[in-house]
């Protein structure tokens, strides 16, 4: 039997806007996943090591502060560096439109607005998910 | 038979006939529901208000215990404040934004300060990387600041500065440019956020524990009593409980308990309540349910009366005044067909006006997606002109009073919330509520329910659930330019060789001192910023005395 699917659920950065992440995170359990929320102000560094520590199949960040630029591609360098390539990485929260090929050139495996449905998330990453 | 008999027994008549037409003629669904999922009859008349003595608990606007609004004319004699929250990028760039908004018409200014300014870290800290200008103006020192206002005399202007945990050190900037400006800090009107209670609740700006926090803010309220006395020392903020998804009987609850925190603290450090109580404010929310909302202003006013005079024995009626600033809901917005965000902001704007709102901030409709563009911010403000210039509203206090439903939904809140009080105070108050996780479970289930209720279509939010169309991708969003840390950066190494290096060190020295101490934090700060010492060094200071607050995780 597969085990269940393990997401770490993470708020880089200085942003302290936290309602959506929680809410995917227990949307995310109640539809049967083992969910872990790093908390606010978690530097990429401080992720990546939560990630590889819980042994993760999946990463979920969520920044509403314009800052997913900067700190997603370098979440997604040291997740490489540790030999974690294979997280399924995906990302949430106010992040423009013309943003999402760059980061989705990064390595992000797709980023999802405000008013997606949790269920949306949910069925991407049991469709996506590469580890297990 | 009595009156009362009369309108039971014809209410219970028409109860009867309508239950009879049901089948025939159903209701659009079997329950209704408020914003905040209360129940809603099918009638409210004057049964509802049994018992209830117009004068003890609606009264006369500008009269105890001001359900009705806090002055006696209202609008008639002054419209809210029309206050737009900006700031972005550079001084430069926010200061043109300021000019911009008061030659639009705006009456008072309000700065969005960046996170790292809000946190207490300079911009060329590590953790600053990526975040500097992007969701507010950066302020690193003195410097900024003066650039910041430069051309806004500020004995002309009110200003409110959304900042907690670092809230002193920007008011001693703040009063320190108004000092070189020649205006005396007495000739300052204006407000200062300074509510680190809901930075633990809600929203996560917070820097020190509880303890030596509530110490800075009641050092201000005990300075800005003697030097800033226009000053409006705190904004106790529900607009961000709110946001995080609580109902509206929470947020006047959590937004009343942290309040009653504040005075509790204050009158502990040796503070007379009247000294203070009359420069306290609020900060609410206004979200999409027009009734419910405008009550909720209402239920509010009344609530924070009976505590001033009742729990905190205070005589001075301007202490049991509760004055509030509002922001529509910005949880609210949808990214798609944004448009219709206008329509939102409209009906909210309303409620806020029609609860008796100080002051009013008008989202913009592209705000899901990124910062609004200037002319995005000028519909939001107009949308306020609208309604205070051509809507008729504003021409007489309290409009709704006597509704027989915002009556009704006035006491539910009222009574919602002193259940809530009551918890509270049964925890040992907001501080321990809130160290316990309390407040922020209560906000999560009721943040998750409404989601729920969103995705199974129950809660309709047009455009996204129902009514979709097609959408391209949005253009013409306003962009911060990305060089905006470098120039920060620079502009902080230039600085630190220009200034008295000594100087600094024995000012930084200094509110090291008054922390380890307990004599008032301000007049060190004020000294250590005139110094031209960095936002993040006067912080790191206190750091290294007060420690660092670390939050549990919960979801």
């Amino acid at each position: 039997m597969d085990r269940k699917i393990r997401v770490l659920v993470a708020k880089p950065g200085l942003d302290g806007h936290d309602r959506g992440a929680k809410v995917v995170a227990r949307a995310m359990r109640d539809a049967g996943m083992e969910v872990i929320y790093t908390g606010l102000r978690q530097t990429p560094e401080q992720i990546v090591q939560a990630a590889v520590q819980e042994d993760v199949d999946v990463l979920a960040m969520s920044i509403l502060s314009g800052a997913h630029n900067h700190l997603f591609p370098r979440v997604m360098e040291l997740l490489a560096d540790k030999g974690a390539s294979d997280v399924l990485v995906v990302g949430g929260g106010v992040i423009p439109e013309d943003d999402i090929p760059f980061l989705e050139s990064k390595g992000i495996a797709a980023v999802f607005g405000p008013g997606t449905p949790t269920s949306a998330t949910i069925e991407f990453i049991k469709a996506n998910v590469k580890r297990r | 038979m009595g009156d009362t008999d009369k309108l039971r027994a014809s209410v219970e008549a028409w109860r009867a006939g309508v239950d009879k037409s049901l089948a025939k003629h159903p209701e659009r669904k079997a329950s209704f529901e408020t914003g905040s999922d209360a129940p809603v009859e099918r009638l409210y008349t004057p049964l509802d208000l049994e018992g209830e003595g117009y004068a003890e608990a609606i009264g006369l606007p500008g009269e105890f215990p001001y359900t009705r609004g806090v002055q006696a004319t209202m609008y008639r004699g002054r419209l809210w404040t029309m206050r737009q929250y900006a700031g972005f990028g550079t001084a430069e760039e926010s200061n043109e934004r300021y000019k911009y908004l008061l030659a639009q018409g705006q009456t008072g200014l309000s700065i969005a300060f960046d996170l790292p300014t809000q946190i207490g870290y300079d911009s060329d800290h590590p953790l600053s990387a990526g975040e500097v200008g992007k969701v507010g103006v950066a302020v690193d020192s003195l410097v900024d600041m003066e650039v910041l206002f430069a051309g806004i005399p500020l004995d002309k202007v009110s200003t409110s500065m959304t900042i907690n945990a670092p809230a002193a050190v920007l008011l001693a900037m703040y009063v320190a440019v108004a000092e070189k400006q020649g205006v005396s800090p007495s000739a300052l009107e204006g407000t200062i956020q300074n509510d680190i209670l809901k930075e633990y609740i809600a929203r996560g700006t917070y820097i020190f524990p509880p303890a030596p926090s509530m110490r800075l803010i009641t050092d201000v309220f005990a300075y800005c009593a003697r030097s800033v006395p226009n000053w409006n020392t705190i904004s106790i903020s529900g607009y961000h409980i709110r946001e995080a998804g609580s109902t509206a009987s929470q947020e006047v609850a959590f937004t009343l308990a942290d309040g009653i925190a504040y005075v509790d603290a204050a009158v502990k450090a040796g503070l007379d309540v009247d000294d203070f109580a009359p420069r306290l404010s609020f900060f609410f929310n206004a979200h999409n349910d027009l009734f419910e909302e405008a009550a909720k202003f209402r239920a509010a006013r009344r609530m924070w009366a009976h505590i001033m005079r009742e729990r905190f024995g205070a005589v001075n009626p301007k202490s049991w005044m509760l004055r509030f600033h509002t922001q529509t809901a910005g949880s609210t917005l949808t990214a798609q067909q944004p448009d219709n965000n206008v329509v939102r902001v409209t009906l909210q704007a309303l409620a806020a006006a029609l609860g008796g709102t100080q002051s009013l901030h008008t989202n913009s409709r592209d705000e899901a997606l990124a910062l609004p563009t200037e002319a995005s911010v000028r519909i939001a403000l107009r949308t306020q002109q609208i309604i205070a210039y051509e809507s008729g509203v504003a021409e007489t206090p309290d409009p709704l009073a006597g509704s027989y439903y915002v009556e009704s939904l006035t006491d539910r809140v009222e009574k919602e919330a002193l259940a809530y009080l009551a918890r509270i105070d049964e925890l040992g108050g907001a501080v321990r509520a809130i160290e316990e996780g309390y407040v922020q479970r209560e906000i999560q289930d009721a943040a998750y329910a409404y989601q729920k209720k969103i995705e199974s279509g129950e809660r309709v939010v047009v455009g996204l659930n129902k009514f979709q169309v097609p959408e391209g991708r949005p253009t013409g969003l306003l962009k911060v330019d990305p060089s905006v840390g470098e120039r920060q950066a620079a502009a902080l190494r230039a600085l630190r060789l220009r200034r008295d290096g000594a100087r600094v060190a024995a000012a930084l020295r200094g509110v090291d001192a008054a922390a380890r101490g307990d004599a008032n934090m301000m007049p060190p700060i004020l000294e250590a910023v005139r110094a031209y010492a960095t936002l993040g060094e006067i912080c790191d200071a206190m750091r290294a005395v007060f420690g660092e607050y670390r939050p549990g995780s919960t979801f």
